[in-house]
Order: C-alpha cells, then sequence, then structure tokens
C-alpha cells in the first residue's frame, strides 16, 4: 500500500516512551507528522492528562475527544486525544455493561479515585483500552478509521507496568470482564501491529533508562521499535582537534595567530585560554556522547537520530523533526 | 540577587536537616549527596537519605544493595562522618505495619494481596515514605545532620502534598465504606449515597470480582487500628519541617519549566511557613570573555578567508556557549526579580555526569564558590 519501504510498514500503533523530559511528547507528535504525509490519517494519543499536545500544536486544550491538530505534507491529517482517565472510564461502564448513568454516580463517590490510586493497574487497561479501540476501529466499508495511533506514553520507569496490563490485572482481577478487556488489550499490544520506540538523549541516565526498558519490555513480549536519540548535537571539531583538545595538546599558538588574524589583536592570550578550555569541556562532553551512542550500538532495532534545534521548539521545528524522521525511514 | 552560602549553612550546629527538593532531573539526588559530603568533611556527622540515585553515583558510594539502613561512605576526608542509604520504600510501609500491630495481625496484613498491590503502587507513596524514614532518623537523635533527597516527582510540590494526601486516602472515610457500607451508610443516613453505594459495590464486583473486595475487607479490618495513624504521621514530620532546624534547598535545572516549578515551591515554602534556605540553579554553562556576536563575526572572517580552521570551530564553539550563557542569565535574572530575597547559587554543568566523590565535592566546591563570589 505504501509507496516507499519504511522500517514501520504493518505497524499501526507506535508507542512513544523515554525519561521524562527526553522528548517523548515532541517526537510522538512529529511521529505523527511523518506517519501522516501523502494523505494518511493518524491519531495521536495522550495519556497523562497534561496537555502537553495542545501546548505543542499551540492549540486550546483538548477535549476529550478526536480532534484535528495539524495537517501534514502532501495533505495527511493529524488528529489528538487526550484521554482522561474518568471520562474513559465512565465509557468503558456503558460500553461493557451498559452503566452510563452509574458511572457519573460512581465519581462523585470518588470510585475513579479509587482506580486511579489504589488500583493504577486498572486505570493502564483503561487508557491503553481506548488506545486499541482506535487502532482496531473501523469504517463502514471495513478499513480501518486511522492509518496508525501513536502514542504518548508514560516514562520508561513505568512503561512496562503500564503495558503489561494483563499481568498488572492479573493480580487484582483473575478472571470476569476486566480480565477479558485486558485479554484483548493485551493482543493488540504484543502483536507485530504494535511497536514501542524509546527516546533518549546521549546522557548516562537516560540511555540507562533506555536499556533497561528495553530489557524489562523484551522480556515480557511486547515488541520493541526504534531508539531515538534527541536533541542530538552536530560535531563542531574534526576527532583530531578533539582528541588534542580533551589531551590538552592543542597548538595554542596557532590558536592566538588565528585569533589576531581575525582581528583581535587586543588581548589574543586571554581569549585562546579561553577557548582551549572551552575545548577542552567539549571534547570530554563528545566523549561522554560517544560512550553513551556506543551502549546503544549493541541493541537490534533501527536507530534514529534527530538534532537539537539552537532555536528552540516551534511547529516548524517540528515539522523539520517529522521530515528528518521520513528521511530515515521511521515513516 | 543574594548569594547562598552552603557553608555557613552547614557550619551551623543549629541546622539539623537539610531537604533537597526540585522537578525531576534537574540534580537533587547530586545536589543531596554533595551538600552531605561538605558537611561530613567540614566535620558534622551526616547521613544523607537518597531517593533514586544514578546506578554509577550508587556504585561509587557503595549503596548498589538497598537495605533501607545507612551505610558508612568509604574516603570521606576530615573529622566528621558520612553515611549513606537508598530508600527501600516498600520496606519502609512494611515497618510501620509491623511496629503498630501485633505480629499475627502484622503478618495477616503483609501477606494481604490487596495490602501488596497497594504498599507498592499506591500513587504518593514515595514521599509518603521518605518523610517517614525522615521522621524515623531524625528521632532516633543518631545524626547530627540529615539530607533528604526527594522523590523523582514531576511537580516538585509533591512531596509537600503526596503524604497528606495518602494518609487522608487511608484513612478516608472510602476505605471505611469499602469495609462496612450498611453500617457506614445507615449512620450518614444519606440515603442517595448508600443507594450510590450498593451500586459502586455491586460494580465493583462486576468489573474486578468480588475476591478483590474481599481482599479490601480483610485489609481493612486488619488495617483498622492504624486507620488516623497515618494521617497523624504525616503531620507529625510536616511540622518537623516547619521547624528553625530544618533548611530547604530547592533545586532547578536553568531552563523555564524546572525554574517555574522553583517558583511554585518557593512560594508555597513561604506558607506553610517552612524554611528556605537557597535555590541551587544546576547544570548551568559559565562563559566570559569574548561576547558571542564578536566571536561569531571573528569566525565569519576567519572562514571567509579560508583561514586558521581550528581557530575557526573554537570562536563558534565559544560563540553558542555565550549564547547559552546568556539564555540562563535571563532565565535566572527572572526567576531573582520575581523573589528577590531568595538566595540563589550557581552550580556549573560539569563536562560528564557526577558518579564518584570527586565528582561530587567538586558540585560542592562549586557550589560553597557562590558566597566569595
Ligand atoms: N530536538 C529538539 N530540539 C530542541 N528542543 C527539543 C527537542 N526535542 C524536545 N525539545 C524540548 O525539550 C523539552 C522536553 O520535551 P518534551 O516535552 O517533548 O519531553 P517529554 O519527554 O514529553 O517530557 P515529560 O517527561 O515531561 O513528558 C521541551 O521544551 C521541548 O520543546
Ligand atoms: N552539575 C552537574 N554537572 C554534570 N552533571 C550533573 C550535574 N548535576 C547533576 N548531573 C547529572 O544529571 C543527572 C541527574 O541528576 P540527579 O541528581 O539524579 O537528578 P534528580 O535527583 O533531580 O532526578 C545525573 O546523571 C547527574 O550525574
Ligand atoms: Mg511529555
Ligand atoms: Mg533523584
Amino acid at each position: 500500500m505504501s509507496a516507499r519501504d519504511t522500517d514501520w510498514d504493518g505497524v499501526r500503533l507506535h508507542v512513544v516512551t523515554g525519561k521524562g523530559g527526553t522528548g517523548k511528547t515532541t517526537v510522538a507528535a512529529a511521529l505523527a507528522l511523518a506517519l501522516a504525509v501523502g494523505g494518511r490519517k493518524v491519531l495521536l494519543v495522550e495519556v497523562e492528562g497534561r496537555q502537553g499536545i495542545a501546548q505543542l500544536f499551540d492549540t486550546p486544550p483538548l477535549p476529550y475527544g478526536e480532534r484535528r491538530v495539524a495537517v501534514a505534507a502532501d495533505g495527511g491529517d493529524v488528529y489528538a486525544l487526550a484521554i482522561d482517565t474518568e471520562e474513559a472510564l465512565i465509557e468503558y461502564l456503558e460500553m461493557f455493561y451498559n452503566l452510563k448513568r452509574a458511572g457519573k454516580a460512581l465519581s462523585k463517590l470518588g470510585v475513579v479515585d479509587f482506580v486511579t490510586t489504589i488500583a493504577p493497574g486498572l486505570r493502564d487497561v483503561i487508557l491503553t483500552g481506548k488506545a486499541s479501540e482506535a487502532v482496531r476501529r473501523k469504517n463502514k466499508d471495513g478499513s480501518y478509521v486511522y492509518d496508525a495511533v501513536v502514542m504518548d506514553a508514560p516514562p520508561t520507569g513505568r512503561i512496562t507496568q503500564f503495558l503489561n496490563v494483563n499481568t498488572e490485572v492479573a493480580g487484582l482481577a483473575k478472571v470476569g470482564p476486566i480480565r477479558n478487556h485486558a485479554d484483548v488489550v493485551m493482543s493488540v499490544i504484543r502483536s507485530p501491529q504494535s511497536a514501542v520506540h524509546f527516546v533518549t538523549l546521549l546522557e548516562e541516565m537516560p540511555v540507562q533508562e533506555a536499556l533497561d526498558g528495553i530489557h524489562h519490555l523484551g522480556e515480557s513480549g511486547i515488541p520493541i521499535g526504534a531508539v531515538i536519540v534527541n536533541m542530538e548535537r552536530s560535531p563542531v571539531l574534526p576527532k583530531g582537534d578533539l582528541d588534542a583538545a580533551a589531551a590538552g595538546t592543542l597548538d595554542l599558538d596557532q590558536i592566538t595567530h588565528g585569533i589576531k588574524a581575525a582581528g583581535l589583536e587586543h588581548d589574543a592570550d586571554r581569549i585562546t585560554a579561553v577557548l582551549a578550555r572551552e575545548a577542552a569541556d567539549h571534547a570530554r562532553r563528545t566523549a561522554l556522547e560517544a560512550r553513551e551512542k556506543a551502549r546503544l550500538a549493541d541493541l537490534d532495532g533501527p536507530r534514529y537520530e534527530l538534532p537539537l534545534l539552537g532555536d528552540g521548539m516551534d511547529l516548524a521545528g517540528l515539522y523539520d523533526l517529522a521530515q528528518s524522521l521520513r528521511n530515515q525511514g521511521a515513516a | 540577587m543574594r548569594a547562598f552560602d552552603i557553608d555557613r549553612l552547614i557550619d551551623d550546629p543549629r541546622t539539623r536537616i537539610i531537604v533537597c527538593c526540585g522537578s525531576g532531573g534537574v540534580g537533587k539526588t547530586t545536589t543531596a549527596a554533595a551538600v552531605g559530603l561538605r558537611a561530613a568533611e567540614r566535620g558534622r556527622d551526616v547521613v544523607v537519605l537518597t531517593v533514586d540515585p544514578a546506578k554509577r553515583l550508587a556504585q561509587s558510594m557503595g549503596l548498589s544493595e538497598l537495605d533501607n539502613n545507612p551505610r558508612r561512605i568509604e574516603g570521606v576526608e576530615g573529622t566528621g562522618e558520612l553515611h549513606a542509604m537508598m530508600l527501600d520504600m516498600k520496606r519502609t510501609f512494611d515497618e510501620i505495619v509491623e511496629a503498630h500491630s501485633d505480629p499475627d495481625r502484622a503478618k495477616q496484613i503483609l501477606a494481604n494481596p490487596f495490602y501488596q498491590s497497594l504498599s507498592s503502587s499506591l500513587s504518593g507513596t514515595q514521599e509518603y515514605m521518605a518523610m517517614e524514614k525522615l521522621g524515623q532518623l531524625h528521632r532516633s537523635g543518631a545524626w547530627d545532620l540529615i539530607v533528604v533527597d526527594t522523590p523523582p516527582s514531576r511537580n516538585a510540590l509533591d512531596f509537600l502534598d503526596a503524604p497528606e494526601r495518602m494518609g487522608r486516602f487511608l484513612d478516608g472515610r472510602f476505605m471505611k465504606l469499602l469495609a462496612a457500607p450498611a453500617k457506614t451508610g445507615g449512620r450518614l443516613g444519606v440515603k442517595v449515597l448508600s443507594a450510590g453505594f450498593s451500586m459502586f459495590t455491586s460494580v465493583i464486583n462486576k468489573v474486578i470480582g468480588v475476591q478483590l473486595l474481599r481482599d479490601v475487607q480483610t485489609f481493612v479490618t486488619a488495617f483498622d487500628t492504624m486507620f488516623g495513624g497515618f494521617r497523624e504521621r504525616a503531620q507529625k514530620t510536616y511540622e518537623l519541617l516547619q521547624t528553625p532546624g530544618t533548611a530547604f534547598l530547592v533545586v532547578a535545572a536553568p531552563e523555564p519549566d524546572a525554574l517555574r516549578e522553583a517558583s511554585y515551591f518557593v512560594e508555597r515554602l513561604a506558607e506553610e511557613r517552612m524554611p528556605l534556605a537557597g535555590v541551587v540553579v544546576n547544570r548551568v554553562h559559565e562563559s566570559s570573555g569574548l561576547s558571542g556576536a564578536r566571536s561569531l563575526a571573528a569566525a565569519e572572517t576567519l572562514n571567509e578567508r579560508g583561514d586558521h580552521p581550528l581557530a575557526a570551530s573554537l570562536l563558534r564553539l565559544h560563540a553558542e556557549r555565550m549564547q547559552l550563557s546568556a539564555r540562563e542569565g535571563r532565565l535566572r535574572d527572572h526567576f531573582t526579580s520575581a523573589h528577590p530575597t531568595v538566595p540563589v547559587a550557581a552550580v556549573p554543568a560539569q563536562p560528564e555526569d557526577v558518579h564518584d566523590l570527586d565528582g561530587l565535592r567538586q558540585v560542592s566546591a562549586d557550589l560553597a564558590a557562590n558566597s566569595a563570589a
């Protein structure tokens, strides 16, 4: 169907996780835009009730409903949905038990508190259940409503628990309707139609979390997608200079010479000293990034790299990230 | 702007508790460990309660084993001692249960499936247990100075609010309703409520099954003697945080979100009359000398001439750094103009992660340098 080969042909549920602050929301949105290119319809879902998507697309807070938030290149559509646990729970009760009114009354009694606080496993079933419903939803003619669903998921520390709803619920409910529901959700998440992508920075803790997360998720049989290195900085110095900077053996006279040649006669020595110190920091930083990257090298799946956008994030930047994902085969 | 003086704080024997808080990933754990180390090396007997240290930092401090008890850290210079521990929230919860019920009942509670799921996933438990552990360490009287790291929550305020929320929940009407619907409903005499309630139990029954409800009820019955206790305990530690021996260090990154969180926290501390010692802006990029614009212009000149590529690259690097530094400086100024009386300190970003005592020593030296500057 697709005009070009991508790494994820056949995948319809993309789950994006990563350590807090690494760019999950941003990358999920860019991926949704990338997948929508060429007239496809993609749903971007948010599950943590923080309205991160609305902020990113600069729209008012999303109600509990699917709204178009962006148009992709060549006319595809990105819809967004911020799943609200309470609304989704009531919808669930209505769908499965015909209990809409009860649902409303229950939320007054604090049942939603009960669900969200005491049994996070149940909350997760409701959230993942809503997402997999969107994945499976069909038009009258039998075609899928959404070509793909992208989820801005909880951070790595909670992702296995979040997606592995079956095991979570099993501890609480061994039989019964919620258990059956969890089984259906699980069959979507475990299928080759799903992929969990990990966003990371080239820093120790985010990489460690990604590696641990991939390990845990792999054990539970949930398909791992790509590792997406976000906010990568482009190299400024060639390798030889980096090594010299780290070792403190840069040719300072030559640098001073260059600085004078650029018209900074005055103070050239002091400037050189500052530049050399900054170069040494930069070299150590670059070495650390290379080490962290090497730790990711052994992983099986594809790895994409997204640049650090110097001027901060805006819509134009988001489209650039989407294009970059496409260029690397993510969509 | 007032400069924050860490040494005055840790050298003052009246300082007994230092709490490091802030939003996720800003360096709370690192700052707590660095402050603890410096205080120990300046002669205090310190325990640092960490919550989620980075793997290598934990290893270098001998904290890879999580046993909920302070361990002495080797390699500390000077006359004081440094102990550190990593919070085990489930263990701490279990300990409360064991301390407040007879052995049989404790055993019954600990084995209850509902308790097990509650004690490891009830939201706010980590915050509650961090406070609980702080209270225990304080009551033991064994420590001259306690430095506390706080759980990795997105909202810094969770540290103050979550324990109370959890206490309220555990002590709440809702739990009792679960245990004895008929009785409570009758006593309240609210018809709507009891009608709603029977519907509630029937839905819970339908949805989750009768077995969970039974577990909950067994749990609530066994737990009965402890209700009330949770809120009271949370309240006590809260009061401890309001005493003059306590000092809050709010940690932030030089980024809009983190500084906004820090602002909320600072304002909240004032409302609660909790003593704020200062704000630490961590991982700043300092730079000096040639301005970014001149540096960039010089790099252009060299590029146009195709001359001195190394000098040109370094000038570009410097320009970027000056820009970053200026951006961070503006954010800091913005914060200080909103909070002119709050002492602020900046700690430079080290080129690599902080993962051993030397790294921590560097952070604490950088922190201390603020008062001299
Ligand atoms: N490639 C990039 N270049 C520049 N800035 C970026 C990039 N990716 C993300 N950011 C910025 O980094 C910050 C964190 O990104 P984002 O909110 O997407 O992360 P997150 O993982 O969803 O965070 P949280 O864990 O809080 O949900 C935002 O300010 C975002 O604009
Ligand atoms: N001043 C600093 N320079 C370099 N790296 C730092 C600095 N402060 C913290 N880090 C690193 O940042 C990461 C997160 O720090 P951490 O203290 O664990 O944050 P928090 O406890 O707030 O989540 C760690 O890898 C730590 O080594
Ligand atoms: Mg997000
Ligand atoms: Mg921490």
